[in-house]
C-alpha cells in the first residue's frame, strides 16, 4: 500500500484526480486566491476538507478543497547529497549504539502529525560527529518502536543483541530507547545480563532530536563517554540531572523511574543513589558498583503472564477472578502505605495463591520499603503467602517476577529468588537523605 | 517612482498583542525587573529541516557555540517557556486579534492555520525555534492614492529578552518569550524614505484601532527590506522608532550605491578574487610600538594578515556616514572571529603602527599601491576565523551588494548581523493542532471590526465636542478605550476625561512619574469618584502621583494617605460663615465682590479636598446671606 501521507476522503480523491502526490510543486486556484507551493503531508487527525501547501517563504497553510483547481508545475528532481561516512579515530574504545526507537531517535511523522521514531543509530552518529572523538562506533538498528509499544520479547532481543556486540569486542553498549518504558527495559536488561563485563547504558531524550534544543545530543555524548570509559559494568539509564544542559546522571537500571511527563530531568533514582554523574566530560561514580570484567551469562527469558495491579479504595472483590481464571502466573500488587490492600480482597488473594499464582507486594508510595509486620493487615497478607517486595520499585518487581517465573513456577523457589538481590534492586538499608523526593 | 534608482522598500512590522495569556501557555504577558527566581543553562544545535537542509543562518549561530542562560519566575513563567513541557493549544484571543488586523488590512485569511517552527538558534528561543503561523495573505492599504500590498500576516511568539552577553554566553529572561505578536509584511512597493515612514505609521494606527496591542518601548519593532536596482535585498532589523525609518532607508540606498561603485572600480582595476592566503606575520611586530598589538602578543596572541589585491584605497571609501568598506570587513571579522576589529593598510600608519611596519608587511605579500593588507591581532583561531570572514566579504565586494541581515545603529546607519536565512528554517510544529478558520469565525470578526482611528477622531469631535487636536491625541493614546467607557457608561464630561489623559498624564510624565503602570481600573475609579464629588478635581494629579509611586496600593488608600476623604459640607459651610464673620468689614464694603477676596482663605482650608466650584458657591451664598441680614 502506498502512503497517502495523511490524506483521506475528499482531499485524497482530489489530489488523486489531479495525479498529484506529496512533494509535488503545484499551483492551486479557487475563486478567492491562488497559491504556488509544495504539497505537504497532512496529519491524520485533521479533516478531509483541506490540503496543506508549503509556500516559498517556508510557511505551511491549509487550503479548502472547495472548487479548488490544481495544476502541477514540472520541476527537476533534486536528490539529496549522499551522507558523509562517519569517521572516527582508530585506537579509541569500541562502543556499540543499538537503536530501539523513541524520542532520542525521532523525527516529525506526518502520518500522525506527531513526533515518532525514525532516525537510525547511524543518523544520530551523523548528527553528533563529536561521538567519533570519544569512541569507535558501531551502530545497529534493532527496532523502531515507541517505548509504549515495547513488549518483554523485545527485552530478550535487546539482551541477545547486546551479548553479540560484547562478544564482538565492544567496550560498552549504548541502547537508545523511548523514555516512557525505559525504566522497565533497564530493569529487564539488569536481570537478563548476568555477570555483565562492560557498561550498558540506556539513553533517551525528552525533547525530540529534530529540534535544536533536544537533550538527545548531550545525553548521547554522555552515554558514549560512559560506556567507553566508566569503571562500572552495570546496566544504567543516563539522562539530564537537572533542567539545564550541564550535568548528566546515570541511574542504576533496577532503581530508576520516570517521575515527570515532560522535563529533561524526569528520571530519578528511587531508594538508592545513582551510579554516577557526568560533569564536564568526567565520570564521577557514586557508591559501590560492579567493576568491569568477567564472562557474560545471558538469562534473557521473561514470563509475560504477570500483571501489575494498584490497590485503591473500593477495589472490587472479584478483581482477581479473571486473572485466576485465565491462568496468569504472577501478580504484583501496588499496595497502599507499608504494603496493604483492603481486607475484603483477602479471600481473592488467598484464591490466587492457592491456584499457584505468585503474589508480590510493593508500595504505591514509590519511596520507602514495604513492611508488612507493623499492622495486622500486613501480617495477615504475609500469612496468605504474599511475597514482600522490600524497597523494590513496583515496575522493577513486575519485571523481576516475569524473569523469575521464566526460570521456575515453583512458588517456594520463586519466593527465594524474588527475595534475593540480583542486580541491586533490593537492599536492607534505607539511607537517610535530606531531600528524598525529586 | 523607479526613477529614484529603483529603490524598493518593504516593511515588516512586529507588534506585541495585549492578550491576557501567552500564545502557547497560560502565563501572563508581563515583563519583570525584579530578581528572577531561577536560572537554567542550555545549548542549542542546528538540525536538518523536513527538507533535509541545515539552515544557513542557523548553522551560523551554532558556529558561534554560545551557552545560554535563561532566567525565569515561578509565578509568571512556566515549563512551556523553559521547553520542558509541550506547548498548549494556540491562544484563541490572539488568533482573533490577528484575524481582525488582517481584515482591517484587506487581507485574505488562510483556510486553515498551521503553526510552524522557524529555526532561530541565537538562543532567544529555548526551543531553538520560533513558533509562527501564517494567518492571512494578499491585502493592501492606501498610501496617498498608491496601493501598498500587504503580503503576509503571521502570528508569532515573541523571543526571550536579552539581558546581557559576553563572548561565550548570553543571558536571556523568559518573561517576554511567548507573548503573542503579529508580523505584518508589506510588498517591496515603497519607493522613498518618507513613504516608508508614512506606511509604517498607517499600519501602526490600524493596529492601535484594535485596542488590543501592547504599548510602550519595545512593543513594536520595524524591520526594513531594502534594495536598489542592481543591488540586493538587505534586511535591516530592530528599527524601534518610526522617526528613524527615513534615515535607515536613505543610508542603505547610499550604501548599496557606493558598494556598486566600488564593484565597478574593482572591475576596472581587474582585481582578482581574493583568496584565503592567511599568513602569520607576528615576526614583523616583535618590537612594535602599537599598544593594541603589544597587548595581544603579551597574552600569547599572534598577528595574522591576508592581502586583498586590487583593493588599495577602497577600504577607506565611505559607504555610510562614518562607515567605510573597511568597517564592513571589520563587522564580519568581529562576528565570525570574535575579534575586536581589524587593521588595514589603507588606514595605516596609525594606532602606533609605523610606516616601516606597513612597508614590511606589504613587502611580505608583494602588495603594491593598488593593494591592501588586512591584519588581525589575537588568538590564532580567532584571527583565522576573522580573516576568512574578511576574505569572504571582500570577495562579495566584487559582485556588489551581498544579501544579508543587518542591524540598525541609533543614527540610522547599519552593521552586519548575520547571513540571510534560507526557507529551510521552517518545519511544522506538530505539537499544536491546526485550526480551521470557519466562515462563522470570520463573520463574527467582521461584524465586530473596530473603528479606524480616522473615523474615531471625527466621531469624538462630533459626538463629544472635543477639539480635533485633543480628539486625535486621545484616539492615538492607550486610553481611548477607557475614555469612551467613562464618558458613555458613567456620564463623565469628555473634555475632563480627555484632558486628564492627555494633559495631566503628560505633566506627570514630565515629572518622571510612570503613569503608564497605573492600573486601568484604578484610573477609572479615581475619575468616577471625582465626578461624584468625593474629592476635588484639583486632587487628581496628586492621587495619580501617589498611586504611581505606591505600586499595588488602591485608590482608597491614596485618598486617606493624602487626607482627601470627602469633607462634610456642613463643616465647609461653618468655615465659610466663620470667614465671612471675621471679614464683615470687607463684606460690607465690597458686597458680593468680597467673595473672590475671601475665596483664598477658604481654599487654604480645603484645597484638593473640595472642588473649587463648590467652595465658591458656598462662600457666595454665605456672603449674600450676610449682606441680606444687614
Amino acid at each position: 500500500m502506498t502512503s497517502t501521507y495523511g490524506y483521506r476522503g475528499r482531499a485524497l480523491d482530489l489530489i488523486t484526480k489531479y495525479g498529484i502526490k506529496v512533494g509535488d510543486r503545484i499551483m492551486v486556484r479557487n475563486e478567492r486566491s491562488s497559491f504556488v507551493g509544495v504539497l505537504m503531508p497532512r496529519s491524520e487527525l485533521d479533516d478531509d476538507a483541506h490540503i496543506v501547501l508549503k509556500l516559498d517563504d517556508g510557511y505551511n497553510l491549509g487550503i479548502s478543497i472547495d472548487s479548488l483547481q490544481i495544476e502541477k508545475i514540472p520541476q527537476e528532481e533534486v536528490s539529496p547529497p549522499p551522507p558523509k561516512a562517519p569517521t572516527s579515530r582508530p585506537g579509541l574504545p569500541r562502543v556499540s549504539i543499538i537503536s530501539t526507537g523513541g524520542t532520542i531517535a525521532s523525527r516529525v511523522d506526518y502520518r500522525t502529525g506527531a513526533v515518532s521514531p525514525a532516525l537510525s543509530a547511524e543518523d544520530l552518529y551523523q548528527s553528533v560527529p563529536e561521538l567519533g572523538e570519544l569512541a569507535e562506533i558501531r551502530t545497529e538498528i534493532l527496532f523502531s518502536l515507541l517505548s509504549e509499544n515495547i513488549v518483554p520479547e523485545n527485552w530478550t532481543a535487546m539482551a541477545k543483541s547486546i551479548e553479540r556486540h560484547i562478544k564482538n569486542g565492544a567496550h560498552g553498549v549504548v541502547v537508545t530507547h523511548g523514555t516512557d518504558t525505559m525504566g522497565y527495559t533497564a530493569a529487564a536488561l539488569s536481570f537478563a545480563l548476568r555477570n555483565l563485563p562492560v557498561p550498558v547504558i540506556l539513553v533517551g531524550s525528552q525533547r525530540s532530536s529534530d529540534r535544536p534544543s533536544s537533550d538527545a545530543y548531550l545525553n548521547l555524548k554522555g552515554a558514549v563517554l560512559a560506556t567507553a570509559k566508566a569503571p562500572f559494568a552495570e546496566v544504567g539509564v543516563l539522562m539530564h540531572s537537572t533542567s539545564s544542559d550541564d550535568e548528566l546522571v546515570i541511574h542504576r537500571g533496577t532503581r530508576v523511574r520516570k517521575m515527570h511527563t515532560s522535563r529533561r530531568d524526569a528520571f530519578v533514582s528511587i531508594n538508592s543513589s545513582p551510579l554516577a554523574r557526568v560533569v564536564d566530560g568526567r565520570i564521577e561514580t557514586l557508591g559501590k558498583y560492579k567493576e568491569r570484567g568477567g564472562d557474560l551469562e545471558l538469562k534473557a527469558g521473561f514470563d509475560e503472564d504477570v500483571v501489575l495491579i494498584k490497590s485503591f479504595p473500593g477495589i472490587p472483590t472479584d478483581i482477581f477472578d479473571p486473572i485466576i481464571h485465565r491462568g496468569f502466573h504472577g501478580i504484583v500488587l501496588e499496595g497502599t502505605g507499608l504494603g496493604h490492600v483492603p481486607e475484603r480482597i483477602f479471600p481473592a488473594i488467598k484464591r490466587a495463591v492457592q491456584s499457584g499464582i505468585a503474589v508480590v507486594m510493593t508500595s504505591q508510595c514509590i519511596y520507602g520499603r514495604v513492611n508488612m509486620n507493623v499492622y495486622s493487615t500486613g501480617r495477615e497478607l504475609l500469612s496468605l503467602g504474599v511475597i514482600p517486595g522490600g524497597d523494590m520499585l513496583p515496575e522493577t518487581a513486575l519485571v523481576k517476577l516475569m524473569w523469575v517465573l521464566a526460570q521456575t513456577r515453583d512458588l517456594e523457589e520463586v519466593r527465594r529468588l524474588f527475595l534475593t538481590n540480583i542486580a541491586g534492586e533490593l537492599s536492607d538499608r534505607s539511607e537517610y537523605e535530606e531531600v528524598w523526593h525529586p | 517612482m523607479s526613477g529614484s534608482g529603483g529603490v524598493r522598500v518593504g516593511i515588516e512590522i512586529h507588534q506585541q498583542l495585549d492578550t491576557s495569556e501567552k500564545l502557547f501557555c497560560g502565563c501572563p504577558t508581563v515583563l519583570r525587573d525584579d530578581e528572577p527566581h531561577f536560572t537554567v543553562v542550555r545549548r542549542l544545535k542546528p538540525t536538518t529541516s523536513e527538507l533535509g537542509e541545515v539552515d544557513r543562518a542557523a548553522l551560523f549561530e551554532s558556529e558561534k557555540g554560545k551557552v545560554f542562560y535563561y532566567q525565569g519566575y515561578k509565578d509568571s513563567t512556566c515549563l512551556v517557556e523553559l521547553d520542558e513541557e509541550p506547548p498548549h493549544a494556540l491562544n484563541g484571543e490572539a488568533v482573533s486579534i490577528a484575524l481582525t488586523v488582517a481584515l482591517l488590512l484587506n487581507m485574505k485569511p488562510v483556510d486553515e492555520i498551521h503553526v510552524m517552527r522557524k529555526i532561530v538558534i541565537d538562543g532567544s528561543n529555548t526551543t531553538g525555534f520560533q513558533r509562527t503561523a501564517k494567518i492571512a495573505l494578499d491585502g493592501w492599504i492606501d498610501d496617498a492614492g498608491q496601493r501598498i500590498s500587504i503580503q503576509s500576516l503571521c502570528l508569532e511568539e515573541d523571543a526571550a529578552r536579552k539581558i546581557s552577553e559576553t563572548e561565550d554566553h548570553v543571558v536571556y529572561r523568559l518573561d517576554r518569550l511567548g507573548i503573542p505578536l503579529v508580523e505584518i509584511s508589506t510588498g517591496p512597493d515603497i519607493h522613498s524614505a518618507e513613504q516608508a515612514r508614512r506606511v509604517a505609521l498607517k499600519i501602526g494606527r490600524i493596529l492601535k484601532a484594535t485596542g488590543k496591542i501592547k504599548r510602550g518601548l519595545g512593543t513594536i519593532r520595524q524591520d526594513l527590506n531594502i534594495s536598489i536596482e542592481g543591488g540586493a535585498r538587505v534586511e535591516i532589523k530592530g528599527v524601534q522608532e518610526l522617526g528613524l525609518i527615513p534615515a535607515v532607508v536613505e543610508y542603505e540606498v547610499m550604501r548599496q550605491r557606493r558598494l556598486l561603485e566600488i564593484r565597478d572600480e574593482l572591475k576596472r582595476r581587474g582585481a582578482p578574487r581574493p583568496k584565503s592566503e592567511i599568513s602569520d606575520v607576528t615576526d614583523l611586530f616583535i618590537h612594535t610600538e602599537s599598544k593594541l598589538i603589544k597587548k595581544a602578543l603579551q597574552s600569547g596572541g599572534k598577528v595574522m594578515a591576508v592581502p586583498l589585491f586590487g583593493f588599495g584605497g577602497l577600504l577607506r571609501e565611505e559607504i555610510q556616514p562614518g562607515r567605510r568598506l573597511g568597517t564592513e570587513l571589520s563587522d564580519h571579522a568581529k562576528v565570525y572571529g570574535g575579534v575586536g576589529g581589524i587593521f588595514h593598510t589603507d588606514e595605516l600608519p596609525a594606532f602606533g603602527i609605523t610606516d616601516a611596519e606597513v612597508k614590511s608587511i606589504k613587502e611580505r605579500f608583494g602588495a603594491g599601491e593598488d593593494d591592501s593588507v588586512v591584519m588581525v591581532a589575537g588568538g590564532e583561531r580567532s584571527c583565522k576565523n576573522a580573516l576568512i570572514a574578511v576574505v569572504r566579504r571582500a570577495e562579495a565586494a566584487l559582485d556588489g551588494v551581498p544579501p544579508e541581515v543587518r542591524a540598525a545603529n541609533p543614527d540610522g546607519t547599519t552593521h552586519f548581523m548575520r547571513p540571510m536565512p534560507g526557507s529551510a528554517r521552517m518545519y511544522p510544529e506538530t505539537d499544536v493542532p491546526s485550526i480551521v478558520v470557519t466562515r462563522e469565525i470570520l463573520e463574527k470578526i467582521k461584524s465586530n471590526l473596530p473603528e479606524l482611528l480616522e473615523n474615531k477622531i471625527e466621531r469624538y469631535t462630533k459626538e463629544f465636542g472635543l477639539s480635533p487636536d485633543l480628539a486625535s491625541l486621545i484616539v492615538d493614546s492607550p486610553y481611548s478605550v477607557i475614555f469612551e467607557d467613562l464618558v458613555k457608561s458613567y456620564g463623565l464630561p469628555p473634555s475632563f476625561v480627555a484632558a486628564t489623559f492627555e494633559y495631566t498624564f503628560k505633566m506627570l510624565r514630565r515629572e518622571g512619574i510612570d503613569v503608564d503602570i497605573l492600573d486601568r481600573n484604578a484610573i477609572k475609579e479615581v475619575l468616577i469618584r471625582v465626578h461624584k464629588g468625593e474629592f476635588a478635581k484639583e486632587a487628581v494629579p496628586e492621587i495619580f502621583r501617589w498611586l504611581a509611586l505606591n505600586k499595588g496600593r488602591g485608590v482608597s488608600e491614596a485618598v486617606s494617605a493624602l487626607s482627601l476623604s470627602a469633607v462634610d459640607l456642613d463643616s465647609v459651610r461653618r468655615s465659610a460663615i466663620e470667614i465671612v464673620e471675621k471679614n464683615m468689614e470687607t463684606v460690607r464694603r465690597e458686597g458680593e465682590r468680597a467673595v473672590s477676596r475671601l475665596m483664598g482663605d477658604l481654599m487654604k482650608l480645603y484645597r484638593g479636598k473640595v472642588d473649587g466650584k463648590v467652595l465658591h458657591d458656598l462662600l457666595s451664598e454665605e456672603v449674600r446671606r450676610a449682606l441680606q441680614k444687614r
